[in-house]
């Protein structure tokens, strides 16, 4: 009978908790971005004329084809973080794509249509090199790959290995580059440095070395930059320092030196300290490059060369000229020239490259975002006309990460921003009232209610309601106006003009920092970009702090975002305050920080414009306030001593207390030192300043409360062992208060590991952690109480608290390896929590906090049935429906951000790693809605009907009366 | 009152950054320094310090001595010294300012084998409100934190009461001797995941089902001696009721009466 007991309490708890989205719901409120990275390879599908492939690798290790007139991808290969899944090289030859990956551990082959992998070869170890195609008599068949020490060919149909070979002296000579020319040679080049170069010579059959010789280099110290293969077989080098050509015939016996071509005689010269590079392009695999090639002498200029019988001719200089490429389609090659037009604008050209001719009709022009990065990368995709001429496409990369796809004669196609792969740190940010909204809201304001007099203030009234009636109007009108459109036309675009707060407070703006240093608006119900700005001079992958210093809800002042960046050049720390709506950078004057800043504090005292006053302590405890007007130095001066914040030296152990003096100076007040040589603190969060609590406490079996101990200033420091053998490692977990500096708890995780990832809210602590001996995840959660007494029940103060809490703890098994983890936020609290669990495989778990609480009992009594308690099982369920993106799956995810919404029962969540997912989640079912399917006609009809009733059966009584009293 | 208020407010401590503290900070375990020959194996104390000033500006005065009792239970005795007179009218004057009453006492090891005495290398300092202390007739809570090593981490003080009501302290004896209760917390052990008891108890379930088969048999076979009745029951009043009607069904219903 207990059993029966304990699974119905289980399904009851169930029913109440389970939660997903239905079928018809799928991307109603949701969406999902996917990205792919800063593009390391570009490679155009030019096997077939239609063909609308792109092929793309990236410095996060992802390889995926896109669709070249919209920009979507057609399939994506996500790859291990780290070296180990790392791109070396990506070849391309008819409908195969080869991929060096892992330092060379891997080569594989892909179809490109369906991204299947059509074979994978594990190759011997050594760091990768270079990797080539290798083609026999006009036809590739193999591909070369050039290890530290070991050049080995594979069959590129099957992927079988065909020969390797070791290279000869490879412990002094750099082997570094790979060439080969159709003629059953693979020619290898090494280098030793400022010394000789080495060039020796495989053939494809069997790997026999036919030739082997060095040639004098002194000036040499790098191949890869410096070094290129061009017209049948001569290598040709630049050198900035004798700033000369250097070239060499490979093929002879008789030419050991290589011959100088000093750039004067050209009437060249490298631009100071800029390292010359050498473009050349080789069409085929199989036949040998063309003897066109260009060179780079300055930032932004570039020169068409040619080599004519061992003679080196100018054929077109193109000064000034940012970035330039070639290009082949059928048998004609071409170069593309990038060249600034004006200030905001650059005109690409194409140019035929066997002769430097410009080709008529070819000017794509290209505006600059005045709020990006300058372009850094050229992507040229050349076709064949019908009328036989050359035309183009260009995808050009900028230093923000963002990729765009022109055609003729400047037409974007599509863009792509690839710097949100990589988001460091997001705020959601309410949407602003409407122009009538506000003007609501200004006249009920308490300046004017001091200006105005008593008439002024009724003919206001008067005009607000009035512009109110007009909005209604117009809302009314353009609803019946809509209503005669086909649905589809109706969608109504998102632009930054329009936006405004709906009724629910349910689309925001999400304000998102990414590592390159580029900031974005994004609004949350679309997820369509509405503004972005790319902040230059920053140190990429840098800490940033996001602080919102003015909310919406102080108009007309605008909303209000401080960035704290570090400078790249100087490495202190600068404030970047902006508008998070329009994006615009604010002229308020900033305060210089000269010195390092060490902790932000963002205090509740504001100024007369309602901005939040943000503290910086720098490395001399010194505080610089911001804004820093009198009136705030006043608050200050008068709050001072109530001040207080902290410091963490993780590499010392050491914690400390600081409190404001009233000149803004600092004192040390508390220290607590954990010695590192035992174990170090990997993490310290305290509470989110926008959480609020309901219910101080929690009702027992008995009626009785347990009061909740929620001290605000309770800091969650997690530690790690230094000694990591897997019986003695343990995560310590020191809840201490942020004021005084007192240990409120202590409590240690033995035989466990990090990576620890915790949530610290309201009075409890969840975290998550390794366990060595068991090897599984474990969920801890500790809860603090009060008791069954408060002592102050009035105000929370950290000097005023005696009696240290109650701590009760539970571990549990969890089934899953876990990327991050959240807590759900409403706006006030009344809502039960759920933890939203990132996993590695993408998905977001919604796991009920219910299921993490300590008081569920091992043994059910009547009392913890009356309070709802699960009772213990040591393993954490997962339910496929709790799975909140159900197969828009997260790749690598890093962090999920949680935001009240206008409704209690709704909170806003975004995912972030390589993609950006946006869904609303509802803890307790949408209590305060109405759900979709609601019978409206039912509930009125039945209320009519009631109601004629009542009239009715009345006039029948009173009727019934008459009669009776004439009766 | 109103400073409480705004202490609610306030402490809004965001990120953790770290930087520049040359000093060394490790636990002085393990480390003997040459003249440390007076180990007494049976415990060892150290100096417990303290420091009110009317200008804020810490200066540290012996306060008493912590006497460690070293082996299993870490016992640990305070014996402190009376406040002199110009003490108390100091401490009565910081509680005037609102100052702070600061502790500290150097970090050390509390397991014998490892411990040396004292250095000035590090201190863990915390503090009280002064006016707290005066206003509680300097009855205090002093709390050590050490670490599973046995190394002090932190120290805690705090007075019962501790609030500061602005309440006159009359009494000059009642700020003579401190009544102090002392104490030493080792860290918990955070619990595990209790798979073996929880595998015991669905053990017990299945035992209990075993024995007793009574117990779990379903709803129907329990009470069937009931329902069946019932159920005849009901459809001979039904046949009896469209008897009458002459459908198909009554006349089989008739047969079987």
């Amino acid at each position: 009978m207990a059993w029966l007991v304990v699974r119905l309490a289980i399904s009851v708890s169930l029913f109440y908790t389970a939660s997903a989205v239905f079928e018809d719901q799928v991307g109603k409120f949701d969406w999902r971005q996917q990205f792919i990275g800063k593009v390391r390879f570009a490679l155009f599908d030019t096997h077939s004329q239609a063909s609308k492939k792109l092929l793309v690798a990236t410095d996060k290790n992802v390889f995926a084809s896109l669709n070249s007139r919209t920009g979507d991808l057609f399939w994506r290969h996500v790859d291990k973080t780290g070296p180990e899944g790392h791109i070396d090289a990506l070849l391309m030859y008819g409908q195969d794509a080869v991929v060096v990956a892992g330092n060379g551990r891997l080569l594989r082959s892909w179809e490109t249509t369906v991204g299947g992998l059509k074979w994978e070869t594990v190759l011997d170890t050594g760091s990768f090199q270079a990797a080539a195609l290798v083609g026999v008599q006009d036809f590739v068949k193999y591909v070369a790959v050039l290890k530290k020490s070991a050049i080995s060919l594979h069959d590129l149909s099957s992927g079988s290995q065909i020969w390797v070979e070791n290279l000869p002296d490879s412990d002094t000579v750099q082997y570094q580059t790979i060439y080969s020319g159709g003629n059953g040679l693979v020619f290898v080049f090494g280098v030793v440095p400022n010394s000789h170069i080495v060039i020796v010579e495989y053939k494809i059959e069997d790997g026999e070395i036919m030739n082997k010789k060095s040639v004098e280099a002194a000036w040499m110290s790098s191949l890869e930059s410096s070094c290129t293969v061009i017209s049948s077989g001569i290598l040709l080098c630049v050198d900035q320092i004798t700033q000369s050509l250097y070239t060499l015939l490979l093929q002879s016996a008789e030419q050991t030196e290589m011959r100088q071509i000093h750039l004067q005689t050209l009437d060249l010269e490298v631009a100071s300290g800029f390292q010359p590079v050498l473009t050349s392009t080789q069409p085929n695999p199989a036949q040998p490059p063309l003897s066109e090639f260009f060179l780079q002498l300055s930032p932004d200029h570039h020169i068409l060369l040619q080599l004519k019988d061992g003679l080196i001719v100018p054929l077109r200089d193109f000064n000034p000229s940012y970035l330039a490429a070639f290009a082949t389609s059928g048998e004609r090659t071409v170069a593309a020239v990038m060249s600034p037009k004006n200030d905001t604008a650059c005109s690409i050209n194409l140019f035929s490259a066997d002769t430097g001719r410009r080709h008529l009709d070819t000017t794509i022009i290209y505006h600059m975002d005045p709020n990006g990065g300058k372009p850094n990368r050229l992507y040229v995709h050349a076709f064949l006309k019908k009328d036989d001429s050359v035309g183009y496409r260009v995808m050009v990369q900028t230093e923000d990460l963002t990729l765009t796809f022109l055609q003729q004669p400047g037409r974007v196609v599509w863009m792509r921003e690839e710097a949100l792969a990589d988001v460091v740190t997001m705020e959601m940010i309410d949407l602003p009232f409407t122009g009538t909204q506000a003007e609501l809201e200004g006249e009920f304001g308490k300046k004017a209610a001091i200006q105005d007099g008593l008439l002024p203030m009724v003919l206001k009234r008067l005009s607000s309601q009035f512009i109110l009636l007009q909005a209604w109007l117009a809302h009314l009108w353009k609803l019946f106006y809509d209503a005669r459109k086909p649905r589809s036309s109706v969608k109504n675009e998102v632009n930054i003009d329009t936006l405004s707060r709906d009724e629910f407070n349910l689309q925001k703006m999400m304000v998102m920092v990414t590592a390159s240093g580029k900031l974005f608006g994004i609004d949350s119900k679309s997820g369509t970009i509405l503004w972005k700005q790319y902040l230059e001079n920053i140190e990429p992958n840098s800490v940033f702090k996001l602080i919102v210093q003015r909310t919406t809800a102080h108009f007309p002042h605008p909303p209000q975002c401080t960035l704290l960046i570090k400078n790249k050049d100087t490495g202190l720390g600068n404030l970047y305050v902006f508008n998070p709506i329009f994006g615009k950078k604010s002229q308020i004057s900033v305060p210089a920080l000269p010195r390092p800043v060490l902790q932000t504090l963002l205090l509740p005292v504001i100024d007369q414009d309602y901005a939040k006053v943000l503290l910086l302590i720098d490395d001399q405890y010194k505080v610089t306030t911001f804004p820093s007007t009198k009136n705030i130095l006043q608050q200050l001066q008068d709050t001072a001593s109530s001040i207080f914040f902290y410091l963490v030296d993780s590499s010392q152990g050491k914690l400390s207390g600081f409190r404001l003096r009233k000149d803004l100076s600092t004192e040390l007040i508390w220290e607590v030192v954990i010695p590192t040589e035992v174990q170090k603190i990997v993490a310290v969060k305290g509470k989110r300043a926008n959480e609020h609590v309901h219910s101080q406490g929690r009702v027992m079996g008995d009626r009785s409360v347990l009061y909740k101990y929620l001290n605000p200033n309770l800091l969650a420091v997690i530690t790690e062992s230094t000694d990591t053998h897997h019986e003695r490692s343990f995560v310590g977990i020191f809840l201490i208060d942020g004021v005084t500096g007192r240990i409120v708890h202590e409590a240690v995780q033995r035989k466990a590991k990090g990576p620890v990832h915790f949530v610290h809210s309201e009075n409890w602590v969840v975290y998550v952690y390794w366990n060595s001996k068991f090897r599984r995840n474990e969920f801890s959660v500790l809860e603090l109480f009060e008791g069954a007494e408060l002592y102050n029940s009035t105000v929370f103060s950290s000097l005023d608290r005696p009696h240290p809490p109650q701590v009760l703890q539970q571990s549990y098994i969890f089934p899953a390896p876990i990327s991050t983890l959240e807590a759900t936020l409403t706006e006030k609290g009344i809502t039960s929590r759920h933890l939203l669990v990132g996993l590695p495989s993408g998905n977001i778990l919604s796991l009920p906090k219910m299921f993490l609480d300590p008081r569920r009992p091992e043994v059910v009594s009547e009392q913890s049935r009356e309070e709802n308690l699960i009772p213990y099982a040591p393993e954490m369920p997962i339910r496929d429906e709790w799975f909140i993106n159900y197969n828009q799956t997260v790749s690598r995810v890093r962090g999920i951000h949680t935001a009240p919404s206008g409704l209690e029962s709704t909170c806003l969540v975004v995912a972030y790693g390589l993609d950006i997912y946006q869904t609303r989640v509802f803890p307790s079912k949408q209590f305060d809605v109405l759900k979709d399917d609601y019978d409206y006609v039912l509930i009125s009809s039945v209320l009519f009907g009631l109601f004629f009733a009542t009239m009715i059966s009345k006039r029948l009584a009173e009727v019934k009366l008459l009669n009776r009293a004439w009766r | 009152m109103a400073m409480i208020r705004v202490l609610s407010l306030v402490l809004s401590v965001l990120s953790s950054v770290t930087l520049l503290w040359t000093q060394s900070g490790e636990c002085n375990n393990g480390r003997r320094s040459a003249d440390a020959v007076d180990t007494d194996f049976s415990g060892f104390s150290v100096p417990l310090e303290h420091s009110f000033e009317v200008d804020d500006v810490p200066r540290f005065r012996l306060r008493g001595a912590l006497q460690f009792r070293g082996g299993r239970e870490q016992g640990v005795y305070l014996s402190q010294n009376q406040l002199s007179e110009k003490d108390r009218n100091t401490l009565k004057d910081v509680a005037a300012v609102d100052g702070l009453y600061r502790i500290r006492v150097p970090r050390v090891s509390l397991q014998v084998d490892r411990q040396t005495e004292k250095q000035s290398e590090g201190y863990l300092t915390t503090f009280v409100r002064a006016c707290s202390l005066v206003e509680s007739h300097l009855s205090d809570v002093i709390t050590l934190h050490t670490d599973v090593s046995g190394c002090v981490v932190g120290i805690s003080i705090v007075t019962i009461p501790g609030s500061c009501r602005g309440i006159e302290v009359e009494d000059e004896v009642d700020l003579e001797v401190f009544n102090t209760t002392i104490s030493v917390v080792a860290p918990v052990t955070a619990p595990v995941p209790e798979t073996a008891p929880y595998i015991e108890r669905m053990e017990q379930e299945m035992e209990k089902k075993g024995k007793n088969p009574q117990e779990q048999k379903s709803f129907f076979a329990k009470y069937w001696m009931y329902i069946v009745p019932l159920v005849l029951f009901l459809m001979m009043s039904g046949a009896q009721d469209q008897s009458g009607g002459g459908a198909g069904g009554g006349a089989a219903n008739g047969g079987g009466r």
